[in-house]
């Protein structure tokens, strides 16, 4: 088997035990909606319009990112039953497949749920976006994946802590600091218009690519430490 | 009985002694150590002398003299992260090739990332009470605060998962996100800088670099100098303390396993005897 083969593998099976259970993705999905009912009590979402778009981005994004939080913790305390994390150290494909497998997979889950999310948050919100929409096709998936790799590699380093569900959080947060700001000021342009969001793909864009790399160089060392 | 109760108080006999031998032995700072550190006091007064002899500066006061300590702090603080990347990436490259220098690789960057989150909290403070002073309030979401602000919540949380990750782990993990964090300062930097200058936010002017009246410049050395001395006194300080602490850790640990082997070999006896 070559590489990209484990890869689809590893991303096949994590696949099948989400549609077994469905837990990830309903978990999440009801999650960000009950942030989205909660943060729209800070506010009135539609007396004011400007408002609105002016922070619709950020409110977006930190919806996602709780909900994709509550997803990640899970995703590998699922291959600690029956240790099989330590078959997958043991077995010959390599580590960083496994790596980018869940993390497509968890990629695939936090999409699904941003597919259900954008439209009811733009109901609930009253949105109307003054700039150009489809870039948010750009912004979502590159945002999300910002997100999701650097998550899936800090879950997998957490299951040797005491206690993971805490750190996740911990960890993420200040690392993922720049993409964050990134992707909420990229769609908080799409929304107002105001200025381009051009800049803020391109940051976006090199964080992905750094922090991409330095998660599959890393993550032989993080699995197979003893 | 009495080959049950024996290993056991064979095993704290010998564990005392190990550990007693590890905390008594050294307990001196070596002689260039104290010589460090009076050196550095001396400098230390020196500069505070500079600092208070300066001449008044025109529109602030006195207030002013809080920056000739928020200076140093906070060009420090953006060195020492660079001494714990290196330190970890060390521990990486011995992991499993030479264990004790990997140990005091760890020991190195815990040391350091300690010292970054000290220097970098007393930066924050000083540069708050500079803001408060010169602009009249205390914070500001301007670049170079953000950025400070982001350097410092990075380093807590190093710290953080130091102390949460179960022993034997702490120093691969911490050693992973030292290189994860040292990533994230330039992108920090970068982004946060864009993300200022693309707003109408208030962005003022002055700051630490708009230049410096040359009366100023021996108490920003001096200062620079001490507090540099300062810092590697403290790394110094702290290393040998966590290295004292990973060998009493080691030694207890020793120091059990034998006494069980010792225990086994005991009760051997005891039923030959019997």
């Amino acid at each position: 088997m070559n590489y990209a083969q484990h890869v689809l593998t590893h991303l096949c099976k994590d696949l099948r035990l989400e549609w077994r259970t469905k837990d990830s993705i309903n978990g999440m999905l009801f999650f960000a909606l009950l942030v989205v009912v909660v943060l729209a009590m800070a506010f009135d979402p539609a007396s004011f319009p400007d408002m609105t778009r002016q922070i619709s981005g950020g409110l977006l994004w930190v919806a996602l990112l709780f909900a994709a939080m509550t997803a990640l913790n899970q995703s590998w305390a699922r291959e600690t039953n029956n240790s099989v994390l330590d078959a997958h150290r043991l077995s010959e494909a390599p580590a960083s497949a496994l790596f980018i497998g869940k993390a497509l997979a968890n990629f695939l889950f936090v999409s699904a749920v941003e597919v259900v999310l954008a439209p009811i948050f733009t109901v609930f919100y009253n949105l109307q976006p003054l700039g150009q929409t489809w870039k948010l096709l750009l912004i979502l998936p590159l945002g999300t994946w910002a997100l999701v790799v650097n998550g899936t590699f800090f879950a997998a380093l957490s299951l040797r802590t005491r206690n993971r569900e805490t750190l996740l959080p911990l960890v993420l947060l200040p690392i993922s600091m720049p993409a964050l700001l990134a992707m909420i000021q990229a769609t908080t342009a799409v929304l107002t218009g105001q200025f381009e969001p051009t800049l803020w793909i391109k940051v976006l864009l090199a964080y992905v690519i750094v922090f991409t790399t330095a998660c599959v160089l890393l993550f032989q060392t993080v699995l197979s430490a003893d | 009985m009495a080959s049950l109760n024996a290993p056991n108080r064979f095993n704290e006999e010998i564990k005392s002694q190990m550990v007693t031998k590890i905390h008594r032995s050294n307990r001196k700072m070596p002689w260039w150590a104290q010589g460090w550190l009076a050196l550095t006091l001396i400098v230390l007064v020196y500069g505070f002398y500079q600092a208070m002899a300066a001449p008044r500066e025109a529109t602030m006061g006195n207030l002013y003299r809080v920056f000739f300590y928020h200076l140093p702090h906070a060009i420090l603080s953006f060195v020492f992260p660079y001494l714990n990347l290196a330190a970890s990436f060390l521990y990486l490259f011995w992991r499993k090739r030479n264990v004790e220098r990997a140990a005091a690789a760890d020991a190195f960057a815990l040391a350091s990332a300690e010292v970054t989150v000290l220097y970098a909290t007393i930066g924050l403070a000083t540069g708050m009470l500079w803001g408060r002073a010169a602009w009249g309030i205390w914070w500001a979401w301007d670049a170079r605060m953000t950025t400070y602000l982001l350097l410092w919540l990075l380093y807590v949380c190093y710290l953080l998962v130091r102390s949460f990750s179960s022993t034997g782990q702490t120093a691969m993990i911490a050693a992973v996100l030292a290189i994860f964090a040292a990533i994230d300062v330039p992108i920090c930097f970068m982004s946060i800088r864009w993300w200022r200058t693309q707003h109408p936010a208030a962005v003022f002017g002055g700051g630490a670099n708009s230049g410096i009246d040359p009366s100023m410049v021996p108490a920003v050395l001096w200062n620079m100098i001490a507090w540099a001395m300062w810092g590697a006194f403290l790394v110094g300080l702290r290393y040998a303390i966590e290295r004292r602490r990973q060998q009493a850790a080691n030694a207890e640990a020793l120091g059990i396993l034998n006494a069980e082997e010792a225990g086994v070999v005991l009760s051997h006896s005891l039923e030959e005897a019997r």
